[in-house]
């Protein structure tokens, strides 16, 4: 019986609407998609001899190099492309996983109440006290020899059983296996904030009748959470969703520029500016290395920004910051 | 006030525990220790070595060999620089980056709450748009494209200020407006939103009713309300800023304890890393202490309870 009813939710403005009104939040989606749908699909179409190291080094933007070339005479282009992959896809990945454990933990700990509640969020709080990019780099340095032993593994029991499709995909694995870690790290640390938030919503909706009502028709917890509060924080979990992307790249990125994040081959903005930066000085400047994979960057961070502002003010307007 | 300082002071101690044993037991169950070199040092010196810094024996016990010592104030030497403590080390960088960041603290906070309140009284006009868009640029462009654009301008360009070069204030000012900028842009945001909230209550209205002008009004009553969202913020963000940034130590090549993190992970220097992020912890205990009586200085009706 409490199965079959639909479940509640709170009426409120249209937060779509409200969205679709505003403006520069739109804008900033069709950047976005615009920008994903190229960085995946142009640097497939690129020629082939634009994405291996060649002779051409630090070549300026011409029509060869529409965006110049790097010291290994990589196409410039194709670098930033493939870093917008990495640094969007990272970003996508990480925020995804905070996601869960942030929304998950939240639930629990709101739900829950008293006790547990109350030692669950002490813990956020004694988490939330430890430098944050300090753990990600302890996590990091902490992951990644073992991911990088387990892909080793994997691929020498593939190359034992003669199965060549999966040996040379685990050696392609190995050179991106610090990207699945930094995914990994990212996510295991930026989740605090959005168990917070998920926790201060499940604590007012938990005690709105329709939540009652259920438990009074013999709904479990499981069920109350699962059918009935999940969909009622789907927009906040989106809004914050939205928030955590820019603030996982920019740690991405950090790191990167740091030397302690994505290696070659595989590029990010952050490791490209890193590049960039390591071959500068004042009397030739190789601008190209540096504007490109900057501007992209500060572009895309300013559109999630943008987006997840319109996406708090349309759903969550009263919490400020 | 008393029994509440002293049960915030027992907490604060809790939560450094807390805080010391994960990083030391992260530290340790990382592969590689701090004295694995590209030369494989012998394994009867690698084991003395070992032995000298209480880091052979289980986890447990190189744990408690650890808490032992800071029981006894003691950080310990640091595994890389040999012979030096790690409180030297850190009276060593500490003071470099507790300038640059208290600067930084000081323009972040004076800058945010001026544009924030000044975006709050012109809503919705171009003067808060702009200052808003602003904003948004600034926490969206990472320091490290930020400094090296400061640099160009103010100093290549334009020729204002030096280049590089740490010690004089002419030097510290683009490293601090760097660290500072994206901070501003949080102060201001949220200071905004905090006196647009103010700015509809009660107790604004009489104000304006017994003939204050609205700049007034917001001065002399609004503003007082509105900054405790912002004295929140700067509690972490004063324990986070002292502690150096990375980043701009990086970019602008400035010897502070920001590097310290850094180096002591890749060097696996466990006690050295301990100590860095004791004085974090610590001063972001001390922050949020700070925090709390100011609050109640600020809003009577707040009394502090435990």
């Amino acid at each position: 019986m409490p199965d079959a009813a639909a479940p509640a939710r709170i009426p409120r403005p249209d937060g779509w609407q409200i969205l679709k009104r505003n403006r520069a939040a739109m804008f900033a989606l069709r950047f976005l998609v615009v920008l994903a749908c190229v960085a995946i699909v142009v640097p497939m179409l690129l020629p082939a001899a634009l994405k291996v190291t060649s002779s051409e080094s630090f070549m300026p933007p011409s029509a060869r190099h529409l965006l110049g070339s790097d010291v290994n005479g990589q196409d410039m282009l194709y670098r930033v492309l493939s870093g917008a992959r990495v640094s969007l896809g990272v970003g996508f990945m990480g925020a995804v996983i905070s996601l869960f454990i942030g929304t998950l933990y939240g639930m629990i700990s709101g739900y829950a109440g008293g006790r547990v509640d109350a030692f669950m969020m002490r813990t956020v709080e004694v988490l939330q006290s430890v430098p944050r990019i300090l753990f990600i780099m302890i996590l990091i340095a902490a992951l990644d020899d073992y991911v990088k032993e387990w892909v080793d593994g994997w691929r020498l029991a593939a190359q034992a059983e003669n199965w060549n499709h999966a040996a040379s995909l685990m050696s392609d694995l190995q050179a991106y296996s610090k990207v699945l870690v930094m995914i990994v790290s990212l996510g295991l640390v930026e989740w605090l904030v959005m168990a917070r938030i998920v926790r201060g919503q499940v604590l007012v909706l938990r005690e709105l009748t329709f939540v009652t009502a259920s438990k009074a028709m013999g709904q479990g917890s499981w069920g109350v959470l699962r059918r009935h509060l999940l969909p009622n924080l789907s927009t906040i979990i989106l809004t914050y969703l939205t928030l955590t992307i820019p603030a996982v790249i920019l740690d991405e990125s950090f790191l990167s520029f740091l030397g302690l994040g994505i290696e070659d081959p595989a590029a990010s903005w952050g490791s490209l500016l890193k590049d960039g930066a390591q071959v500068i000085n004042p009397l030739e400047s190789k601008w190209w290395l540096l504007v490109f994979p900057a501007l992209l960057m500060a572009a895309s961070l300013l559109a999630l920004n943008f987006l997840g502002d319109g996406l708090r003010d349309a759903f969550d307007p009263k919490s400020g910051e | 006030m008393p029994s509440f300082l002293l049960r915030r002071a027992l907490s604060s101690v809790i939560v450094i525990f807390c805080v010391i044993s994960i990083t030391f037991v992260l530290a340790r169950i990382t592969k590689g220790g701090p004295f694995d070199r590209e030369k494989e040092p012998p394994p009867h010196i690698k084991e003395a070595l070992l032995t000298r810094y209480k880091l052979n024996g289980t986890l447990w016990e190189q744990y408690s060999a650890y808490v032992g010592s800071l029981m006894r104030f003691d950080l310990g030497l640091s595994t890389r620089y040999r012979d030096w403590r790690v409180s030297e080390l850190l009276q060593q960088k500490m003071p470099n980056s507790f300038a640059l960041g208290g600067l930084a603290l000081v323009i972040a906070s004076c800058a945010g709450v001026g544009l924030g309140s000044l975006a709050a009284m012109k809503k919705d006009t171009w003067v808060d748009r702009s200052a808003m868009l602003c904003a948004l640029m600034s926490i969206s462009v990472p320091s490290f494209v930020s400094g090296p654009v400061l640099i160009a301008v103010f100093a290549l360009w334009l020729g204002w200020l030096p280049v590089g070069g740490w010690g004089t204030a002419r030097q510290m000012i683009l490293p601090a407006v760097c660290l500072a900028a994206p901070y501003v842009a949080y102060i201001a945001r949220l200071m905004r939103n905090s006196l647009l909230d103010v700015m509809k209550s009660d107790f604004l209205r009489t104000a304006r009713a017994k003939g204050l002008s609205e700049t007034q009004a917001v001065v002399k009553h609004a503003v007082k309300v509105a900054i405790l969202p912002v004295v929140t913020f700067l509690g972490p963000l004063a324990a986070h800023l002292l502690t150096g940034s990375m980043i701009v130590e990086s970019v602008f090549n400035i010897s502070g304890a920001g590097m310290i993190f850094v180096n002591s992970i890749q060097n696996r220097d466990v006690f050295l890393l301990g100590g860095a992020v004791i004085v974090y912890c610590v001063l972001l205990v001390l922050f949020n202490l700070l925090v709390d009586v100011i609050y109640t200085l600020l809003d009577k009706r707040i009394r502090l309870y435990a």
